[in-house]
Formats: C-alpha cells, sequence, structure tokens
C-alpha cells in the first residue's frame, strides 16, 4: 500500500481526538476570565460591522454613565484610532492594532490587559474589529457579548451573519435617531432576531440624542449585579462603587484615585494615563 | 478570514498528537465543522491546503464533516423547523442548540513506519 518509501505495508491506524480546534484559545480565554473574575469586572464583548456605531455607543456610555468606572480595549486592523476617542471620552483605553487579522483572540486581550490596569474598574469593553463574522468564533473571557447593529445596516442581518447574532447576550439598535429618514422597520428586525437567537434581547439606542442609553446602563448595572462574587486576591471592588466614582472623566478626580486599599498597584494606572 | 487562524491552530494539534509518532506520516485529519460555527467549509479546505506545507501535514488530506443546524426544544425535544423563529410555541421556551456550533478536530489517521512501536516510541 505504501508506494513512496518501499517500507513494506504499513498500517494506517487511526488516532481519535475530538477535541475543540481552538482550545489553545479557550484556554487562554478561561485566563483572562479568571482575571476578570478576580478584578470583579464585568468584560463585554462588543462586536459589530465597521461603521456600526461602537465607540460612540461606548463614547455615549461615558457620558451618560453615573458612578460606572470604566475601561477599554479596542481591537483594530490599522490604526489606534478608537482607542484614542476613547480616552478622549474619558475611558481609559488600549488599542490592539491586529495587522490583517480580521478579530480578536484571548491571547491578545490578554496581553492588551498587561498594559491596562483593570482592578477597580467596574466594566471593561473589547471592542473587537469591526467585522459580523470573524469576532463571533473566538471566546475572549467576556461575561457577555453585545452586538451593535445600525439602522442603517438593514433589518435582515440576523439572517445573513446567524453565527454573530447566536452569540449575542444583548443586540444593540443602534443610530435611531436616523429612523424618520430611513425606511427601517423595526417589527421586520425584531422577527429577524427570534429567527438567529432563542432569546433575543434588543435596545435600541441613539449615541447622538442619548435615548435608550439608560436602558443599556441599566442592562449593564444587572448584569454587574449578578457578577459572582470576586475571587479571593482582588476583594476590593466593592469599594470602588463609592468614592472615586467619576474619576475617569474629570481630570480633577483623577488625584483621589489612589490611595484605595490594596489596589494601588493596579490602580494608578489610570492616573497615569491622563498626564498626572 | 479567519479560516488562516483555525488552520494554524489545527496543524498545531494534529502536530501535538502526532508527535509520540515521529516518523509517521500523517495521511488524513478529519474534522467536523457545524453550520453555526462561523467557519466557512470551502476557504477551511484551501486554507488547509495553503498552510499545510512545511509541516507534517504537508500529505495529509482534510476531511470535513459539515454539520447542518439542529434546534430542539428543551423541554418536549421537538426539532424547530428551518428559519423559524427559535422558540417552542406548545412549550413557551427558547429553543437549544442541538448540533451545528461544532469546531472540532475528530482524528487523524497515521501511516506508521515499519520501525514505530506505536506505544514505545518516545516522545520528542
Amino acid at each position: 500500500m505504501c508506494s513512496d518509501c518501499g517500507c513494506g505495508d504499513p498500517d494506517v491506524v487511526p488516532l481519535e481526538i475530538q477535541g475543540r480546534i481552538l482550545a489553545d484559545n479557550d484556554t487562554n480565554a478561561g485566563h483572562n476570565r479568571e482575571h476578570f473574575a478576580g478584578a470583579g469586572v464585568l468584560t463585554i464583548n462588543l462586536m459589530g460591522s465597521p461603521g456600526a456605531g461602537k465607540t460612540a455607543i461606548l463614547e455615549a456610555t461615558a457620558r451618560h454613565q453615573a458612578g460606572l468606572r470604566l475601561a477599554a480595549i479596542a481591537g483594530d486592523l490599522a490604526t489606534d484610532r478608537d482607542a484614542a476617542r476613547l480616552e478622549r471620552a474619558g475611558i481609559p483605553s488600549r488599542a490592539i492594532t491586529t495587522g490583517s487579522a480580521c478579530h480578536l483572540d484571548a491571547r491578545m486581550v490578554h496581553h492588551a490587559l498587561h498594559a491596562l490596569p483593570i482592578a477597580g474598574v467596574d466594566v471593561l469593553f473589547v471592542e473587537n474589529v469591526g467585522n459580523l463574522v470573524c469576532p463571533a468564533v473566538y471566546d475572549l473571557g467576556q461575561a457577555a457579548n453585545v452586538v451593535a447593529l445600525a439602522v442603517t445596516e438593514g433589518e435582515d442581518k440576523p439572517l445573513k451573519y446567524p453565527t454573530m447574532f447566536l452569540k449575542a447576550d444583548l443586540v444593540l439598535l443602534t443610530k435611531i435617531d436616523l429612523l424618520p429618514h430611513l425606511d427601517f422597520d423595526l417589527a421586520a428586525v425584531k422577527d429577524a432576531l427570534a429567527r438567529a437567537m432563542p432569546e433575543p434581547r434588543v435596545i435600541a439606542v441613539s449615541a447622538k440624542t442619548g435615548e435608550g442609553v439608560d436602558e443599556w446602563l441599566a442592562w449593564l448595572a444587572a448584569r454587574r449585579a449578578a457578577l459572582p462574587a470576586p475571587t479571593a486576591g482582588a476583594a476590593a471592588h466593592g469599594h470602588h462603587d463609592h468614592g472615586h466614582g467619576h474619576g475617569h472623566e474629570h481630570g480633577h478626580d483623577h488625584s483621589h484615585a489612589h490611595d484605595h486599599g490594596h489596589a494601588h498597584d493596579h490602580g494608578h494606572g489610570h492616573g497615569h494615563d491622563h498626564g498626572h | 478570514m479567519h479560516e488562516y487562524s483555525i488552520v494554524a491552530a489545527l496543524v498545531d494539534q494534529v502536530e501535538a498528537a502526532a508527535r509520540p509518532h515521529p516518523t509517521a506520516r500523517i495521511k488524513r485529519v478529519h474534522v467536523a465543522i457545524g453550520e453555526l460555527a462561523g467557519v466557512e467549509t470551502e476557504l477551511l479546505a484551501t486554507a488547509f491546503a495553503t498552510f499545510r506545507g512545511g509541516t507534517r501535514c504537508a500529505d495529509a488530506e482534510l476531511t470535513i464533516d459539515a454539520r447542518p443546524a439542529a434546534w430542539r426544544c428543551p423541554k418536549c425535544a421537538a426539532t424547530i423547523a428551518r428559519g423559524a423563529p427559535l422558540r417552542c410555541e406548545p412549550c413557551g421556551a427558547p429553543a437549544k442548540l442541538a448540533s451545528g456550533d461544532e469546531i472540532v478536530l475528530q482524528r487523524i489517521e497515521l501511516e506508521l513506519d515499519d520501525d514505530d512501536d506505536a506505544k514505545e516510541a518516545p516522545d520528542v
């Protein structure tokens, strides 16, 4: 049977494996998840098409949040423009420039965590590369997936990109301030979502007018409240809810951000980013 | 085009599995890919053909078992029709994906060299 090496008739033996091809990414995602649990931070993987309004929603989140400490990791093929926008909005951020990679993976996020301290942070957003396909495949260690779908994209996107919406815990229907100018059928998009998501959850928002942002903040607060108690070693974030809540947004508050107990070696990071 | 990154992970995993058989040739790699896994099987095949060169999979064939999506009611086990809302109307329960999201390396086929004592081959 063997024709090329003259070794006779070697056996062809099957070797059963039955393992996830992305097991290595899963392991790294699990490691990230431990970091997030230890810090008591709610991590949201924010996905959506290029131009769906992901960055704008995070900017609006920073404008409207009341006392939530935010941080972000922003993935982009070629630039750090999104991370820079988020920094200007008062969200300490790190860019991951992926080069040609169309998605973030758990290792990239872990690497970014080295440069972005999360102790004391309430919600960490991972703004994925703009793409409705690839990012859905990679677990990053997030607590929830949120997909931004702009009303300018058309009602049938959930049917065209079922994997992305299957993975979504929440769909943010963005740019709804544009609805008067469009023939967008809200019932049609809800019907499409019901065929892609077993438990569709949609919040309609406008980053521009702020409509729906309170409902989005309430969703975040509920997800955060549902987190298990932080694991030992990074036990203190309960305290963080008081005190220096507005820290990131207003430069004058940064001095307060220090000296809050055990987390100091991490905690300073935010302040320094803003030129202290 | 994350299929290349999937293939990179696949080749790593195959080489790790074949490591106890350093002289064996990897003849075939069997994977299962679900319809809703977010992996395009044709692109995966192309990526494998491109990427296998220079690895121990260089002469390996890729066999892809494409699994259709199957949604069921978690209470009554009724099948949800393709394209229908993902909810069992009689039970009022959200459907569960029974299969169709697999990205799995099932098995590899090795052609063992005469010298390869499969059980006692040294780990390399």
